[in-house]
């Protein structure tokens, strides 16, 4: 299998090839092998049509090519930072078209893919790391959250949303996204306890990506996470993060289960960063290259690639159109960026409050009055 | 209907009263269901409206706010209890770093209409962490309104308010005085909520004080009255915003203006608001804007809180010092 286009770095599999810092892993759902073979797991049983395949193949690639377009985009100056998701696109796909209408995700910063999936314009992710806004997404119309930065807190949010829904008497779930790293957060915590005390239909999606910036999981945590979940008093499962299948069903299932009133769920997608935290760190100053390396032989959109091809569903006409709908969409990130203009001075003084106070409306009229002091001058 | 109320019951009754008027008000917090909570603010409400919206939570601040944020999101009005302003912290990441900042970053597409409830200030003999008074950091927050209320009038009209208006309240109730009666007209039609009240007319020195200490400030000037001195006392009522434009008009005609609270004094209320008062009352002023507070110390262990907290001489004394400049 080899792979047309080098911007998407979609590396190989080398069949067969051992792993060899990863620990043996009996608890690891896992449906699609690195290797591109379907297999089998008793309490996941997936059954997807050879469109849905091509979809989610489709979902992965042009995710990434977002991701590494909008990495270039900082490196030239057009972005002040990215956080980039190589590696992790098949947790955040699988996971995202798990969710059903109705459902509401609540990410992080990192939920690129998630966001794809519920239709957010690429755009409007880029617009928060150019500096233009907060991000510019309907939070409401496609039930995709505001990316929260500080770590964590959005868990709680998550929860506390499952609760109106309860209240509601809704037949949906929430998806809070979280890393490994947010594990430690007092409010993460807190947020499993009010789920489990009020069986909110909430999911903890973490994925382990095992490093926390650079503080690798054992720094963490002396317990595998999902193994946590049984503390708060609810299912925890551990599912191969680079297998797009395995976290659909996994997190169907908990999806599932939350909205007909079982309860929160812990998913630990097992993944792997295999970018920098952001554009502003340097992971060589803290792991080896040969991790890497490693973690490329478990690329999650090689294996789906390989099966794709092996099985028939699809063939060298489908993955053309594919790389070319990703150049398409890189092309348009590039211009829709570029082209994005800065927002007035005023902006920033807009819906601080639903009812702006004196005292604010009256430095806002200052400030325009300073701006406009400088018509008709060169010091603008 | 005209009725005796406490500031404890004011609060009551309001609170009831805005659970009836929308269905989408939950109350949250720390034993506030079946014991009522250790004031008895919430007394009887589990009760009548069940335990979906008089919710007994886990013990944990920022799960109380950070769930209030998700309620809100999902279109309720979330009403929670910190059950003394000691404890209000570990909810501050999420009231400053979210409750105050979500509708902005949304651009108004998530209101975020959740009241804070915090008995504040001290003078009731308490240990460590039961008697602080937070408000600076929360004025000092952009997305935050913050309202001090003095008595049971404004208690029992402002927590109506408070849970109806769109915007995050951090509401700040005088603990040492839910015990302070007044008649409570429920009937009356309140006035607007953000906004300061002169309380005690005088033309000498004009007094600012919220919360507890109005009541402290009304002393003093009715002592001033004996030694023939007329002050003014204002209650600002709202602390966030300010209304200062009465004080202005106070102070451009008694040209001294005094600020009491019990927080510390560095950076407290009285720093921003005599800076105001400077700014646009600059050629009508006798005196410095002088401040009365709390010390730059922890909060003291309760044998020493009276030497602690402003009292009547404390605050005559600044009267004094301003009248003599």
């Amino acid at each position: 299998m080899s792979v047309s286009s080098a911007t998407t770095e979609v590396v190989d599999p080398v069949p067969g090839a051992a792993a060899p810092h990863l620990p043996e892993q009996p608890d690891l759902v896992q449906l699609l092998t690195p290797e591109g073979e379907r297999v089998e797991h008793p309490d996941y049983a997936i059954d997807v049509s050879a469109e849905e395949l091509r979809d989610l193949y489709r979902d992965l690639v042009l995710v990434r090519r977002w991701d590494v377009e909008a990495t270039a985009l900082q490196r030239q100056g057009e972005l002040g930072i990215w956080a980039s998701l190589l590696g992790q696109e098949a947790a955040q796909i699988g996971a995202g078209r798990a969710l059903q209408d109705g459902d509401v995700a609540f990410p992080t910063y990192r939920e690129h893919g998630v966001a794809w999936t519920r239709g957010v314009d690429p755009l409007h992710v880029i617009s928060l790391f150019r500096g233009v806004d907060n991000g510019g997404w309907d939070p409401v119309a496609t039930a995709f959250n505001l990316y929260t930065v500080v770590i964590g807190a959005q868990c709680l949010h998550a929860t506390g949303y499952a609760m109106g829904l309860q209240r509601d008497g809704a037949e949906s779930a929430t998806l809070a996204f979280l890393g490994d790293g947010a594990t430690s957060q007092g409010e993460v915590n807190e947020a499993m306890i009010w789920a489990a005390s009020f069986s909110a239909p909430v999911v903890f999606f973490c994925q382990n990506n095992q490093y926390a910036i650079s503080v690798p999981l054992e720094r963490q945590t002396r317990v595998p996470l999902y193994q946590r979940a049984a503390g708060f008093g609810f299912p925890g499962v551990r599912v191969d993060g680079n297998d797009v299948l395995a976290v659909l069903a996994v997190t169907r299932a908990a999806l599932a289960a939350a909205r007909e009133g079982q309860g929160p769920t812990f998913v630990e997608a097992f993944t792997y960063r295999m970018g920098a935290h952001t554009t502003s760190d340097d992971p060589t100053r803290y792991r080896l290259a040969s991790e890497l390396e490693e973690w490329k032989l478990r690329d999650p959109i090689a294996r789906v690639k390989a099966y794709l091809s092996r099985s028939g569903v699809a063939d060298a006409a489908f993955f053309d159109s594919v790389e070319a709908e990703a150049d398409e969409l890189a092309k348009r990130i590039r211009t829709g960026t570029v082209e994005m203009p800065d927002p007035p001075g005023t902006a920033m003084f807009d819906q601080v409050y639903a009812e702006q106070t004196p005292t604010l409306a009256a430095q806002q009229a200052e400030f325009e009055a300073y701006q406009a002091s400088f018509e008709g001058s060169e010091h603008r | 209907m005209t009725e005796t109320l406490t500031i404890g019951k004011a609060l009551n009754l309001g609170l009831r009263r805005a659970m009836e008027d929308d269905a989408k008000v939950v109350l949250m917090g720390e034993d506030i269901g079946r014991l009522g909570g250790v004031f008895r603010i919430t007394d009887g409400l589990q009760k009548d409206f069940g335990e979906d919206r008089v919710v007994d939570t886990p013990l944990a601040e920022a799960g109380i706010l950070g769930t209030a944020v998700g309620l809100a999101m999902r279109g309720y009005r979330p009403v929670c209890e910190i059950q003394f302003d000691g404890f209000v912290f570990p909810a501050y990441n999420q009231i400053v770093t979210q409750v105050a900042k979500i509708h902005a970053r949304s651009r108004g597409k998530l209101p975020m209409p959740i009241v804070i409830r915090i008995p504040f200030g001290g003078g009731i003999g308490a240990v460590e962490h039961h008697s602080e008074s937070p408000e600076a950091y929360f004025a000092h927050t952009p997305g935050l309104k913050v309202v001090a209320v003095s008595n049971p009038v404004d208690a029992y009209w402002g927590i109506q308010q408070a849970v109806a208006h769109p915007d995050p309240i951090v509401f700040l109730e005088p603990k040492r005085r839910y015990w302070e009666k007044a008649e409570v007209d429920t009937g009356a039609t309140p006035g607007p909520l953000f906004a300061s009240r002169v309380v005690r007319g005088g033309d000498d020195v004009t007094v600012l004080a919220y919360g507890p200490m109005v009541k402290t400030a009304l002393q003093a000037a009715e002592a001033a009255a004996e030694e023939g001195r007329s002050v003014e006392v204002v209650d600002l009522r709202t602390i966030s915003p300010l209304d200062l434009d009465p004080v202005f008009d106070s102070v451009r005609r008694t040209g001294r203006c005094v600020v009491v609270h019990e927080a510390p004094v560095t950076l407290g209320l009285g720093a921003e608001i005599a800076a105001r008062v400077t700014e646009t009352c600059f050629h009508s002023l006798e005196a410095p804007v002088l401040r009365v507070g709390g010390y730059d110390t922890p909060y003291p262990p309760s044998k020493l809180e009276e030497e602690y907290l402003p009292d009547l001489d404390r605050v005559l004394d600044a009267v004094d010092r301003a009248m003599e400049f």
